[in-house]
């Protein structure tokens, strides 16, 4: 117990005295969350439409209204011909054009029936479905009240309609930083204790002061202990900066139990420390336990559910997610902060984290040698 | 020249040596190209949704029907009161939940009218709101399916096509971001890296107090990287053509010079933080938090830049890798020539300039 005590002394004096590391530690995590939730948003709105009227009649002109109105497009440009509309999407100003043919509206009248040309610029597909998913909602809502227009109102719906309502739970507002803060705080507690963790013992290593501990009686267990204790509570500093940052800029509150947050939170710390303990054992320089820190990491955040749904990925890909750590615990931040789940929701992500904890952490004890 | 060609040999060594740092600079690539494109999408498949049915009859069964049949949403179970609803959500894996009355297909039949309710877990906002919508455009197709039996007049018919991307895969959204990321990972990363650390164990030194010109000793420091690089390049662009099926549309030529000129843009950047950082920690840390995450975030290719607030969009236009991403989207996908993004070209190029002029500026050949 004294050694560890001494142990700990003396890695806690070696992060106090690295301002540049303390400074990222404190000033990294605030500023990514101040940027990161503003900048990473999907939500499709400001579509560019260039519009190609070429039958310039009161049906078209209130169609078009129509779509300027309702909040999801911005007139990119008013053009003549479709050729000089698609120019404007080949130059990035537009993401799609909508061409009204001429006799739109005598067309509609006469014929009961007419067409309109939509064309997208589908190199972002996601956008590109969407908007034409708005567009054609306006389209039939324009529709149907044309065809009100026309028809001799009676007693019943001349058509069968279905009425849909719909109600969002959990966020009614469709606030999307609700959704982005929780898990972009995850991700960072990560980032942050999985590096640190990893280009510690490495530097021991290439500096050559691991010798000097390797002739001490200093127990794998002490030391490991040692190296681990620091950024646990490093890691619990991050989190609850985040948390106070989530609180008083986007004024987001957990709705389920913090103390169950932070249980959660200490189990995971251990897993990602030992996963970076691990690397650390197993890297000969600092630039190589960087590298492959990052490359981990890199998978974990891009394939723990942040930016894109965990449910759209293939069935291989689904199985290599089980494998990552940070998968549980962006869907533990996300259930507990926004759903109020309680410990029976996330029992399941409590044990495999524990047993990631273990492994990891035995594995890194394993491989650590004191002899060269 | 010869002395040139020796020091880059030496860092040819170096880079040589370290044989995991140099799986992964490969490594990462390829695994990027198959997660970016195989495993991510935003697209919405297999949603697991619930369904109340408390009227049961036949418009209902058509309806479940047709929303099992569609791509985008798996039946997880029937419940039978909607107060089981919110235990769903809360347990995580239900994103949608859809009630319909009693009574709806008489509804529907006689008094033309009948209602349905979807409910969404909108904790993510927008998947939420994509579920609602392709759900309700379901349920017009089938309203739709109920007028034509009816013949309605004034029928106005969207034509939609889908330009460069007719599938809607994500492939030609990514790549050239990928591109972007892995240029900017092994060219800043590892130039400051290899710089400082020269600084750090004391062999810089040496270097200096050697007759060979400090620059040049930086000069061939970045050689090796600007090669590596360049296979990075050709490996994603293999990768994209034979993997991903997708073709390169502009001229290949012209997708080399400009990434050769991004790549010079990165080393420039990896030499201004390797003059001013002292420590191999610190330096990869600048390189990770201060470039990596930018070059995500600010080239477009994750997140539409048109959305963010307008500081940031400012911000985004000294981000060099975002004119990058436009020049190779305009070449590689839209397959256009050299006179569609001169502009973007000559920015990158006056951010490269400033960039080299800059480090040179802060470049010391004392050391303290």
């Amino acid at each position: 117990m004294r050694t560890l005590l001494f142990l700990l002394e003396k890695e806690f004096r070696q992060i106090f005295r690295n301002r540049t590391l303390l400074a990222i530690i404190i000033a990294v995590p605030v500023v990514q969350l101040l940027i990161l939730p503003l900048a990473a948003n999907y939500e499709v709105k400001n579509i560019a439409i260039a519009l190609v009227d070429q039958d310039h009649s009161s049906y078209s002109q209130k169609l078009v209204s129509r779509i300027t109105a309702s909040g999801y497009f911005r007139l990119a440009g008013y053009n003549r011909s479709y050729k000089e509309a698609y120019q404007l999407i080949e130059s990035d100003q537009a993401d799609l054009v909508l061409e009204i043919p001429a006799g739109f509206e005598r067309n509609l009248i006469r014929e009961n029936q007419q067409e309109l040309f939509l064309a997208v610029n589908a190199i972002n597909g996601v956008k590109a479905n969407l908007g034409g998913v708005y567009l054609s909602k306006i389209i039939t809502d324009y529709n149907s009240d044309i065809r009100l227009q026309w028809l001799q109102p009676s007693r019943y719906n001349p058509i069968p309609l279905i009425e849909i309502t719909s109600s969002n739970w959990f966020n009614p507002y469709l606030n999307y930083q609700l959704f982005m803060v929780p898990g972009i705080l995850a991700m960072l507690v990560t980032m942050i204790s999985g590096y640190l963790s990893a280009l510690n013992i490495v530097k021991e290593k290439e500096v050559g002061t691991i010798e000097q501990i390797n002739v001490t009686p200093i127990k794998k267990h002490h030391f490991i202990l040692g190296k681990l204790i620091p950024f646990w509570i490093l890691g619990f500093v991050t989190f609850t900066l985040g948390l106070l940052v989530a609180w008083l800029v986007y004024g987001i509150t957990p709705a389920g139990n913090i103390g169950l947050l932070y249980a959660f939170l200490a189990l995971y710390l251990l897993a990602v420390l030992g996963f970076g303990l691990l690397i650390s054992t197993y890297s000969d320089t600092q630039q190589q336990a960087m590298f492959v820190a990052f490359f981990f990491i890199i998978i974990f955040a891009l394939m723990g559910g942040l930016f894109t749904p965990i449910d759209s990925m293939p069935e291989w890909a689904r199985a290599v997610v089980r494998f990552n750590p940070l998968s549980y615990f962006i869907d533990v931040m996300r259930m507990v902060v926004l759903r109020g789940s309680g410990f029976k929701d996330i029992q399941y992500h409590l044990g495999i984290i524990a047993l990631f904890a273990v492994i990891l952490n035995g594995w890194a004890m394993l491989n650590y040698k004191k002899t060269t | 020249m010869k002395q040139f060609l020796i020091f880059v040999r030496k860092e040819f060594a170096h880079v040589l040596r370290d044989r995991k740092t140099l799986l992964i600079l490969f490594g990462l690539p390829v695994v990027l190209i198959i997660i970016f494109g195989f495993a991510l999408t935003n697209e919405i498949k297999n949603t697991k949704i619930i369904i109340v049915d408390y009227a049961k009859d036949l418009a209902t069964q058509k309806l479940i029907n047709k929303i099992e049949s569609s791509p985008y949403f798996e039946l997880e179970k029937s419940i039978r009161s909607h107060q089981e609803i919110e235990a769903a959500f809360r347990e995580g894996k239900i994103k949608l939940a859809v009630v319909f009355p009693a009574n709806f297909n008489t509804d529907l039949a006689h008094l033309h009218q009948a209602q349905l309710q979807i409910i969404a877990d909108a904790s993510d906002p927008n998947t939420a709101n994509t579920l609602t919508n392709y759900l309700t455009m379901i349920v017009l197709d089938y309203q739709a399916e109920l007028m034509q039996a009816n013949q309605v007049p004034y029928r106005i018919i969207p034509e939609t096509r889908m330009l460069y991307n007719p599938q809607l895969k994500g492939a030609p959204n990514f790549v050239p971001g990928v591109m972007a990321l892995v240029l900017m990972l092994v060219c800043v990363m590892m130039t400051s890296i290899s710089i400082v650390k020269e600084k750090e164990l004391g062999t810089m030194e040496i270097l200096l107090v050697s007759p060979f010109r400090p620059i040049l000793v930086i000069l061939a420091k970045a050689v090796p990287y600007l090669l590596l690089s360049l296979l990075n390049v050709i490996t994603i662009l293999l990768l994209s053509v034979f993997v991903l099926g997708l073709p390169i549309k502009g001229s290949i030529l012209l997708l080399f010079a400009e990434s050769t000129l991004f790549i010079i843009t990165s080393l420039a950047l990896g030499l201004l933080i390797s003059v001013r950082t002292e420590s191999q920690q610190t330096a990869m840390l600048i390189s990770l938090m201060g470039m990596l995450l930018p070059t995500i975030l600010f080239s477009g290719f994750m997140f539409p830049i048109e959305n963010m607030p307008l500081p940031l969009q400012l911000i985004s236009n000294v981000v060099p890798s975002k004119w990058y991403y436009q020049i190779v989207k305009a070449v590689m996908i839209k397959g256009l020539g050299f006179s569609a993004i001169w502009q973007e070209t000559l920015i990158l190029a006056g951010i490269t300039i400033f960039l080299i002029l800059v480090s040179l500026k802060n470049f010391k050949i004392r050391l303290a």
